[in-house]
């Protein structure tokens, strides 16, 4: 495990040339099918949706999609979804329900886009039926975090059964740059903040809300595209064949326990 | 980006003394709070004592102002009904952040509750129900562990005692002094809501100023039924961000009671006046039965 600060692994996932989901679904699954839609108003291309196989089993791949250059960015809105990206991706994970076919979420973003239409068309409530639904999907769902796990926009794709996050993966309640802001009043103290507030993976291995570390290549993803994505493939293979083979009610018993155990108080 | 969007949530939590649009009305300096009420949607001032007669309502605009939990709940439950639940529960500092402790203990000495939501079970009209009450004069009601916790217990035991669930929701948000455990207690609230929903128990929310963030992204988005108060704010992200992105002027009733009401996720603006019998009528209508007068 590498011994890179957090502001450190900020700047890696920020790195213009970090992997994409785009480039890993080709390098770790066969068959890839994309699905578009949320049937109700449109398609958003921050979230890509579909069906592929792993190890010849098919699984449902939903993703959040960072552009790997500007042309890309403008279609998937940076990796920022509208509600209809996160209504695609439930509509989705119930066609995968039906069908008995495992979940693969990839979350990558800043977080859900904030805009009018996005407000007009209910972006909390979108988010919140997905952390609701996603609960008691009788379906395995697996997330791994591949770069920024912004805030609520990036939980909506990760209420399931397993976490994992690539080593230089953050997953936080907000971003430094924001923390600093509200809580210091001083946005120049974004280095002080992502040193302070635990988003690391090995962090939130402690804090029992990542399950799973998974390496990347020496000095970042960017560095060997190939030996990271194959990385990915293989936890994400016994994964997988684990979860295929719990049973369905004691899988949702753990799931819900996994989130019912997270906090800290006293009484 | 998210950051904006906190930013100016917080910033308009602070503008209930200094509306822009009050502040048009040229000199109001020293005006005393203790005695007057200045509408921070309107910008009319009246005598706090009328206001408080008029149950914290902005006689000019209907502006349904925040309420402490203790005026909540006098207003909601019949007297003498009310049992609370984890009345002592205290937050620990997941990510050590620097004096929050002591801010905790300050807002304590000023809320008279230990955290931002007081939950219990309390008889409502003689209906029988789970409620719980979020105070915005606590940390803006951001929901860290304790929150997260304590509405996640109200709704097992709700589940497990065949009870509706009623929430006034208000909040900033997920509380960012504990890091990502507070990003999680949308998740695990969320849960107990679908266990109780597949339980066949009836949840109202009931939305109140200002219901926005990651509370509104969670359980404040999940009712059978959503209730709103009139003018009051309601939105996942902050009015400022978007008005940045956009480069134009928002309309007035962007992200009000009165907005999600118009796009569909509200079910009805109710009245502070109207609200427990409308309450005790939807627990009537879901065929829930009142304990004995």
């Amino acid at each position: 495990m590498n011994k890179l600060t957090a502001t450190e692994r900020l700047s890696l996932i920020r790195h213009k040339n970090r992997p994409t989901v785009n480039d890993y679904i080709p390098a770790i699954f066969n068959n890839f099918l994309e699905l578009h839609g949320d049937r109700y108003y449109g398609d958003d291309h921050a979230v890509l949706g579909g069906i592929a196989t792993l190890n010849s089993v098919p699984v449902t791949i939903l993703a959040q999609v960072k552009g790997r250059n500007i042309e890309e960015n403008k279609r998937t809105n940076f990796s920022m979804p509208h509600p209809e990206g996160y209504r695609k991706a439930l509509r989705l994970a119930k066609e995968a329900e039906k069908f008995h076919r495992p979940v693969i979420c990839f979350v990558d973003t800043p977080g859900a886009f904030c805009g009018v239409e996005a407000e007009k068309r209910g972006q909390g409530e979108a988010i919140a039926r997905n952390l609701m639904e996603f609960m008691t999907l009788r379906t395995p769902v697996i997330t791994v975090i591949l770069g920024e796990g912004g805030s609520g926009g990036a939980l909506a794709l990760a209420v399931g059964d397993e976490l994992a996050m690539l080593e230089n993966a953050l997953y936080s309640v907000i971003s430094p740059r924001g923390f600093a802001s509200i809580l210091w009043k001083d946005p120049g103290r974004e280095k002080e903040a992502c040193e302070l507030m635990k988003i690391t993976a090995e962090d939130l291995m402690d804090f029992g809300i990542c399950d799973r570390i998974i390496s990347e290549a020496m000095g970042g993803a960017q560095n060997d595209m190939t030996l990271t994505a194959s990385n990915i493939g293989e936890y994400l293979s016994e994964a997988v064949a684990r979860f295929s083979k719990t049973n369905i009610d004691i899988m949702l018993e753990n799931r819900y326990n996994r989130f019912r155990k997270i906090g800290m108080f006293e009484e | 980006m998210l950051e904006d969007l906190f930013k100016v949530v917080k910033a308009r939590f602070n503008d209930d003394n200094s509306a822009e649009k009050a502040d048009k009305s040229g000199e109001d300096v020293n005006i005393p709070h203790d005695l007057l009420f200045k509408c921070p949607r309107c910008g009319t001032v009246a005598y706090m004592e009328d206001f408080e007669k008029n149950r914290k309502v902005c006689a000019f605009c209907n502006y349904h102002a925040r309420l402490t939990w203790q005026e909540r709940l006098q207003l909601t439950a019949d007297a003498d009904t009310f049992k609370e639940f984890d009345a002592n529960m205290i937050s620990k500092n997941p990510i050590d952040f620097p004096d929050y402790e002591k801010k905790i203990r300050e807002m304590q000495q000023k809320c008279d509750t230990k955290e931002a939501v007081v939950t219990g079970e309390c008889e409502i009209h003689g209906y029988k129900c789970v409620i719980g009450i979020m105070d915005s004069n606590f940390l803006m009601a951001s929901m860290g562990s304790v929150v997260g916790e304590k509405i996640t217990r109200a709704f097992e035991y709700a589940t497990k005692n065949k009870l509706p669930v009623i929430l006034f929701t208000a909040s900033g948000g997920a509380r960012m002094q504990e890091g990502t455990v507070s990003l999680m207690q949308m998740a695990k609230t969320s849960g107990a809501i679908a266990r109780h929903n597949q339980a066949g128990q009836l949840y109202i929310t009931v939305l109140t100023d200002p219901t926005t963030g990651g509370v509104n992204a969670s359980f404040a988005s999940l009712g059978d039924i959503i209730i709103a108060e009139p003018k009051v704010l309601v939105g996942f992200a902050g009015r400022r961000v978007i008005q940045d992105t956009i480069k134009q002027q928002l309309p007035d009733d962007f992200q009000t009671a009165e907005f999600m009401l118009e796009n569909g996720f509200a079910d009805m603006i109710v009245e502070r006046t109207m609200m427990r019998r409308t309450l005790a009528r939807i627990m009537k209508l879901h065929n829930y039965e009142r304990e004995k007068e």
